[in-house]
């Protein structure tokens, strides 16, 4: 029997049926009806000072924990705010449902109060997404918003929701999904995966390059059989960081522009790359036409779009990491280790990740292997620039889901909103936040969220006082001239976190590092750790933009 | 090179937005693009010609087919299709002009439309080539205005381009 019930009501149920089970959002005059369901219904709601927070939140929550994050934001202002958050969660492929307020339909095109057309602002950073015109498409539209959003190549989903629509009445109905444009593929090519198992059979040199598809595909200990079966050395992307764990001996860590030298020359020299869930990106490849020279490159990536888009491709798998992977193994015998594995493990000898230490600075690598070594089971989520590099380089990633970063957007001010998204999603998980001062200004006020809703993350600030990651390149590439990128020793991070209610803790020396962070993490609250470090401090290694892998520098710092 | 492709999609409020969106920000180029409804009014049926290269043009169809409206996307060969624009074409005419060009339109087995004391409105059926071809013939007698539909294209023979299997 169908059960009669107004616009708001039918969007609590959905979200109920979708098994959501929290929301990040913030209201505002067009979604008082919806807040005001929301208020009877036992959904948890955690309200942001900032809508770009709720997304990033929605988007940190999706990631930590493979389900799809919910955000609501009200029309216009609203609605624009979650921009930033939905065109990241796009780049690096996140689940997230996004709703939005809108004006009434009637109102729709007169330049209303509070309007914005956020389903065309949206259109090119979301996998789909909705205007809702009348009440009785409400319960389609939420399934194929979830399910398109959760299945093939993962993304944002946007509905916009119209006052009216809202509050109108609807005999509510769960229809089953028909969307004849839409057929994710994962069932795989045999002949291709065939064909795959010979070149790596028969490789010498090979590769493997796997990135955040292997995470999203759960392929992981697929990933790791066909490793070691093949003894095939394997780098992954930043968005694959703990896919493959970073102390075994076949790892290379990360590759490409920060990755590490090691890993770059192994792709450099590769007979056979066999990239999985990863889209040679230009942060990834370098120079294009000399990226990989002497592989014959497989690729398995569930978007047949990915494939042949930047580079030539020899051999094409399209499908799911997970299925691609264990059909692969099914063709794949062992091989022995090898000369390849010893002249890799020359390398890593040879050009291991390093930096100078320091007795009187603190170095930002240090505070990195510090949390690692007092917290290795943490949820590491990180800003963007050189915080980001060196929690990506210095922490040890063993866990798939355990790494959290906007890696195709590259947006600061992600880490702290996403920090606390993952929070509520692992609240066994100790949360800690890599932050650079510059980001985590940019989302400071959500310290407020993190307070009032008791989720105690920790931040810990590498805080050299300027925009690090920019400032390296101009002391390398543009003569030093360090335009508007000095920051100053402003605010004071410690009492920021006081004014807050938060717990604020501060190292200015070396010595210092390790009990602030054992202080830090053994604190309740939520807690900012400010770690002053010395501003010229450079992520190193670096392929320069533009330049071949081969082309990697070691900069001192 | 230029390239045809018909695209099936749900006859729904912003499709059209969707997929020239997506042609401005993947840097595809449409050289013309023309839509109506299929017998099946549910749907639409887009012609668009593209120019690029191989690469180009398999991105074009991947990255269309990954629009949730559309339901399908067919390269058209032009070796095995049949391709009409049709095109109104308003060219001065007087009583010095009117039966010259009343001979060129007979040669190009286009139609008069409409007369009047200063000019002709003309109609043409035919490929990009023969409307390409008779505007070039008609441009000495000075063309006033023109309206082209830009290309629909079909495969010859019993294959069919449709929503369904």
């Amino acid at each position: 029997m169908m059960v009669r019930m107004t616009g708001a009501e039918a969007i609590i149920e959905c979200l109920r049926r979708e098994g959501v089970e929290v929301i990040f959002g913030l209201p505002g005059g067009v979604l008082l009806p919806l807040y005001d369901a929301l208020y009877s219904s036992d959904l948890r709601h955690i309200l942001v000072r900032h809508e770009q927070a709720a997304a990033h939140a929605a988007d940190g929550y999706a990631r930590a924990t493979g389900r799809v994050g919910v955000c609501l934001a009200t029309s216009g202002p609203g609605a624009t705010n979650l921009v930033t958050g939905i065109a990241t969660a796009y780049m690096d492929s996140v689940p997230i449902v996004a709703m939005t307020g809108q004006v009434n339909t009637g109102l729709i095109g007169k330049d209303a109060f509070q309007e914005a057309d956020i389903t065309g602002i949206t259109m090119p950073i979301t996998k789909h997404n909705y205007l809702i015109k009348r009440s009785k498409d409400i319960p389609r539209v939420f399934r194929e918003a979830f399910y398109i959003a959760r299945t093939g190549r993962p993304g944002p989903v946007l509905i916009d929701l119209p006052r009216d629509v809202t509050v109108d009445e609807l005999e509510f109905d769960y229809p089953e999904i028909n969307l004849p444009g839409y057929n994710p593929t994962t069932k795989v090519h045999q002949l291709q995966i065939r064909r795959a198992a010979e070149a790596l059979m028969a490789a010498e040199r090979p590769v493997i390059y796997a990135g955040g598809g292997v995470r999203y595909a759960n392929a992981h200990e697929e990933l790791f059989q066909l490793a070691t079966r093949l003894n095939a050395p394997v780098t992954t992307t930043l968005m694959g960081l703990g896919c493959f764990p970073t102390d075994h001996p076949l790892s290379l860590g990360m590759l490409g522009m920060h990755g590490t030298k090691y890993a770059n020359l192994a792709v450099q020299e590769a007979d056979v790359l066999l990239a999985v869930g990863a889209r040679f990106d230009d942060r990834v490849t370098g120079k294009i036409a000399s990226f990989a020279p002497k592989a014959r490159i497989i690729h398995i990536d569930v978007d047949p779009a990915e494939i042949g888009k930047n580079v030539r491709v020899d051999i094409p798998v399209v499908g799911d990491a997970k299925i691609a992977l264990t059909e692969l193994l099914k063709h794949v015998q062992q091989k022995p280790w090898g000369e390849w594995n010893e002249k890799i493990l020359m390398w890593k000898k040879e050009y291991p990740l390093r930096y100078t230490r320091d007795e009187n600075v603190i170095k930002p690598q240090f505070v990195v292997e510090k949390i690692c070594e007092l917290c290795p089971d943490a949820i590491i989520v990180t800003e963007v620039g050189q915080n980001q590099m060196w929690a990506a380089q210095f922490f040890k990633h063993r866990d798939p889901r355990k790494f959290i970063t906007s890696g195709g957007l590259g947006t600061m001010g992600y880490g702290f909103p996403a920090a606390i998204g993952a929070k509520i999603g692992r609240p066994e998980c100790e949360v800690i936040d890599i932050a650079g001062d510059g980001s985590f200004q940019m989302n400071i006020q959500e310290l407020a969220t993190a307070v009032v809703n008791d989720i105690p993350v920790k931040i810990a600030i590498l805080n050299n006082g300027v925009l690090g990651m920019v400032r390296q390149w101009q002391t390398l590439f543009f003569g030093k001239r360090y335009s508007h990128t000095t920051l100053g020793d402003v605010p004071d991070f410690v009492k920021v976190a006081e004014a807050y209610g938060a717990l604020g803790l501060r190292a200015t020396k070396p010595s210092e590092v390790e009990d602030v962070l054992k202080e830090g993490l053994a604190s309740d609250k939520p807690t900012v750790m400010d770690f002053i470090v010395h501003r010229d401090e450079k992520v190193s290694p670096m392929v320069p933009a533009g330049a071949s892998l081969s082309e990697i520098l070691e900069l001192d710092s | 090179m230029k390239h045809t492709i018909a695209v099936i999609v749900e006859n729904k409020p912003g499709v059209l937005t969707r997929i020239s969106g997506l042609f401005s920000r993947r840097g595809f180029n449409i050289e013309s693009l023309s839509v109506g409804a299929t017998d099946n009014p549910a749907y639409s049926r887009m012609t668009i010609s593209v120019e690029g290269d191989d690469v180009v043009l398999e991105q074009v169809v991947k990255q269309l087919s990954k629009l949730i409206n559309v339901i399908r996307v067919s390269r058209l060969d032009p070796e095995e299709s049949v391709e009409r624009e049709l095109a109104i074409i308003k060219v001065s005419a007087n009583k010095d002009t009117r039966s010259e060009i009343m001979q060129i339109v007979s040669v190009f087995r286009a139609r008069i439309i409409d007369v009047s004391p200063r000019s002709l409105i003309i109609e043409v059926t035919g490929d990009e080539k023969k409307v390409d071809a008779l505007q070039q013939m008609l441009r000495q007698f000075g063309i006033k205005e023109m309206a082209r539909t830009g290309k629909v294209s079909m495969v010859r023979g019993s294959k069919v381009v449709q929503a369904g299997p």
